[in-house]
């Protein structure tokens, strides 16, 4: 019998469980590849919800304001074809989550319940209370472990990817990956005839965030130092709303806000009473005061940097601490529970307060990378993505593919809530079908390729990894990935300045001579998690130069990435997509155009009411 | 604060088949901690109390926010995860164990995947007809929600079956989390479809007939999954079948 072909998809989440749908749904077999099981996944975390215009709260939304508010929200950044083909996708996504059984809260009439969130004033947001994303993950895990079960997938849980594998005789394709065993250490080639990297953020790199301690951003650095480009790297979404903690910054969900919750701070920062017994009055609701429009339901972008503000320059935070108020307890008990319980147990667990009862106190967090491994796309005559087209999601490395957060697809200069859950599931829906399309092209099967391209690389990963292992300096990995962090989170997160990001660009050159000095003080040949580590923070250091250097770069301000000296979006010069590239001196940056054909950047503002829709129509009811 | 160090008791092992040792280290004590930060802290300084350096812990973790399962080990005495045990909350020197029902792979880290095998054995899914566009479910009460979405939290962490008697290596008791996933998806209205086939994968050899009603896994279930409800419910479930098939 003839060779067949398989894939290899890499990351358990959302969008690469999605593309492993489809990739089996064709009867193509597919190897999945995890750091964890995948009910671990980052997804999990995703709380809040699911964007569809599905309009049954008979509001008039639509798919294409759900798109302008998207391309409005992420300051004209994205290119519009994808995003359109997104958000036109999304009542499809939202009713093939429903017939997978994931328990969406219901109306009474016994259909989705929609709720209020960032960036818009229509109803489109799907949940199952506050833990949309873990349901969401745990539906496409129950399907591809029912591939599972027909043998279409097989699972490769606990491996850590350590390198592709290139074709060099075949324009240097994409043909498999190099994996690392986690339990036994020992490394594996396996081979695809497309390869998917679905491997999430690289939150990792700001130390403490509200990203999964598995969200290094490792396989990014691993394509990037293979020649992928990385695009619009500085472009980091910090979350308005966290609870602060030692180990990391724990998310609390926009959708306590889309339901009703209010941002504010003691009028008078002097004031320490109990935040229940001080009178409507003298407080400042400062999201509702500066931005009527869209109040405390204002982009993330603009609500972290008023709550930075607020803090660090005006000296409001409360107690003189970097914190403000999230008040939801003036909303019933019963409604609170029944849609916002998760995120409330949270509180609860960590912080020892309920947040029924008192005003939870939060502070802004790393969140979300818009930027990521840069990806083709082909449009459709009708403004969206072409179907099947190999090029959709393909990186400039042949025969390989990104999809989820690891991509910088559709979200722009900044990422609505709840549009991340739509465009992992979307991704994936065009990613498997572009990636069968590839292979259909091509002239021989990658089981029947000769050995030595293959060979070379697990020599190359083998060699890299004992050199690891024997590293005995002075230095500990963890120590620098601490100072990494800090300094991240301090520089290059709500407020960028030249001066300060120059100064990080040299103290990550000089961490990359310190890490050169670490001692991996571990013998066991079992489950290393040392020499693990060391490896990921190497990455999360290449990365982190180009993060830096994009920002350096962009004299600008626009969406996420804010300059005070440099205030305002200027397009004539800066309406273009950043493209990092790695060389062994540092990365080189150039530039290419934003696909506008749809709809023509305009000047972003929430103050008034309905200025993101645009020029969208709404519906007829 | 009352004291500046955390004291941590970790039983260790570097593989299947190896002997276990106790080490013991101490950690400064931070603002808002927990165990995963007592074993960050260990990474970054693996010295135990008597000043030996060693290799740092291994443990298993992700989300740090109780919805991944990820760093379940026995804490105290107790199961439970890492990162949601915090250090102010807890009797010290703090005992670190790995979960006592499972392979270990080393110190704290475990090999969890009979309960996925589990969920397999079970049909733990929806039987969708494929991925193209069919529309919407069925439509479902807010009651049928309020009753399907706390079993479907389930983070397979593995928390009840380390509590339950009768799961162990020579007993074949599938456990509590894959018979409450039945209940779930047999609730489901298309899911309902396929509810015998699942409700037999329970009837014979390590089914719902292993359950010893010691009722410890509702008590450790870090979701409050009403694991017990779900044992009766589907213990009913099969009495009718059996009883109709007679």
């Amino acid at each position: 019998m003839a060779a067949k072909q398989r894939m290899v998809v890499v990351g358990g989440g959302l969008a690469g469980l999605m593309t492993t749908i489809k990739v089996c749904e064709a009867g193509v077999p597919v190897d999945l590849v995890s750091l964890v099981p995948m009910k671990r996944s980052h997804s999990a975390c995703a709380q809040g919800g699911i964007n569809a215009s599905v309009n049954t709260m008979g509001e008039g939304d639509s798919p294409d304001i759900h798109f302008e508010e998207s391309v409005y929200g992420g300051d004209f950044l994205a290119n519009q074809p994808p995003v359109h083909g997104m958000t036109r996708a999304a009542p499809g996504i939202v009713a093939l989550l429903d017939r997978m059984g994931v328990p969406f809260n219901r109306t009474p009439e016994g259909l989705l319940d929609f709720r209020l969130f960032g960036g818009t004033q229509f109803h489109r947001t799907a949940f199952a209370g506050a833990t949309t994303g873990q349901q969401l993950l745990y539906a496409l895990d129950e399907q591809v472990r029912r591939f599972e079960v027909e043998g279409l997938v097989r699972k490769h849980e606990l491996y850590d990817i350590v390198g592709l594998v290139l074709e060099e005789g075949d324009g240097g394709r994409c043909v498999g990956i190099v994996m690392q065993d986690l339990k036994t250490m020992e490394l594996e080639v396996l081979r695809g005839d497309a390869v998917c990297l679905a491997t999430g953020g690289l939150g990792l790199i700001f130390g403490r965030s509200t990203n999964s301690m598995i969200c290094s951003g490792a396989a990014t650095g691993i394509a990037y130092m293979q020649g992928c480009r990385f695009a619009n790297p500085e472009f980091i979404q910090v979350h308005p709303t966290a609870i602060p903690g030692a180990d990391k910054l724990r998310l609390m969900s926009e959708s306590a806000r889309g339901e009703g919750g209010r941002i504010w701070v003691p009028r008078d920062p002097k004031d320490t009473r109990d935040p229940r017994s001080i009178p409507d009055k003298e407080r400042l609701y400062f999201l509702e005061e500066r931005y009527p429009g869209y109040g405390n339901l204002v982009p993330r972008d603009i609500a972290s940097r008023e709550i930075f503000k607020v803090c660090r320059h005006e000296g409001l935070g409360l107690g003189g601490q970097s914190m403000v108020y999230l008040d939801l307890t003036h909303i019933s008990r019963e409604k609170l529970d029944r849609r916002l319980g998760g995120i409330l147990e949270i509180y609860e667990k960590f912080v020892g307060d309920d947040p029924r009862d008192v005003p939870m106190k939060v502070f802004p967090a790393m969140h979300y990378s818009m930027g990521g491994l840069w990806v083709d796309f082909e449009a459709s005559s009708d403004g969206a993505l072409a179907p099947a087209s190999p090029r959709n999601h393909q990186t400039n490395v042949p025969g390989l593919f990104a999809v989820g957060e690891v991509d910088y697809q559709y979200h722009g200069a900044n990422r609505l809530g709840a549009n991340s859950l739509l465009s992992c599931i979307y991704g994936g829906m065009v990613c498997g079908p572009a990636m069968l399309s590839y292979a259909k092209g091509l002239k021989s099967v990658v089981e029947e390729l000769p050995s030595g391209s293959f060979d070379e690389a697990l020599d190359l990963r083998t060699k890299q990894y004992e050199a690891v292992l024997a590293m005995d300096g002075e230095e500990n990995p963890w120590v620098i990935h601490r100072e990494l962090g800090d300094m991240m989170l301090d520089h290059v997160t709500v407020e960028r300045h030249n001066g300060e990001l120059e100064e990080v660009a040299a103290k990550l050159e000089e961490m990359q001579e310190r890490w050169k000095a670490v001692e991996v003080r571990d013998t066991v040949g079992r489950m290393n998690q040392t020499a693990q580590f060391t490896r990921h923070l190497e990455l999360m250091l290449v990365l982190a130069r180009a993060i830096v250097k994009g920002a350096l770069a962009r004299d600008e301000s626009r969406g996420a990435h804010f300059k005070p000296a440099f205030p305002d979006r200027l397009d004539d010069a800066w309406l273009k997509t950043t493209i990092a590239t790695y060389s062994p001196e540092g990365p080189v940056l150039s530039y290419e155009p934003v696909d506008i054909s749809q709809t023509k950047p305009r000047t972003r503002s929430y103050a008034a009411k309905g200025a993101a829709a645009g020029a969208a129509k709404t519906e007829e009811k | 604060m009352a004291e500046e160090k955390v004291k941590l008791r970790i039983q260790r092992r570097d593989g299947p088949g190896e002997p276990t040792r106790w080490e013991e280290f101490e950690v400064e004590r931070e603002p808002l901690m927990n165990v995963i930060s007592c074993l960050q802290a260990i990474q970054r300084d693996p010295t135990t109390t008597g000043g030996t350096v060693v290799a740092p812990v291994a443990w298993e973790c992700s989300c740090l926010e109780e919805i991944c399962g990820a760093c379940t080990m026995v804490i105290n005495g107790r199961v439970r995860q890492a990162c949601s045990a915090l250090v102010h909350q807890l009797k010290q020197p703090i005992e670190l164990r790995p979960m006592s029902k499972f392979p270990v792979v080393r110190d704290l880290v475990v090999d969890r995947s009979a309960m996925f095998e589990a969920l397999k054995e079970v049909r733990a899914w929806i039987d969708i007809d494929g991925t193209h566009d069919l529309g919407f479910g069925p439509r479902q009460s807010q009651d049928v929600q309020d009753v399907t979405y706390p079993l479907s939290k389930c983070m397979t962490c593995g928390c009840c079956v380390e509590s339950c008697p009768n799961y162990h290596e020579r007993s074949p008791f599938i456990g509590p989390q894959a018979v409450s996933q039945v209940r779930l998806f047999n609730l489901h209205p298309s899911g309902s479809m396929h509810a015998h086939e699942r409700l037999e994968t329970l009837m014979g050899i390590g089914g719902i007939a292993y359950c010893g009603k010691s009722q410890n896994c509702v008590e450790v279930c870090p979701k409050e999954i009403p694991l017990t409800e779900s044992l009766a419910s589907i213990n009913r479930d099969i009495v009718k079948l059996m009883l109709r098939r007679l």
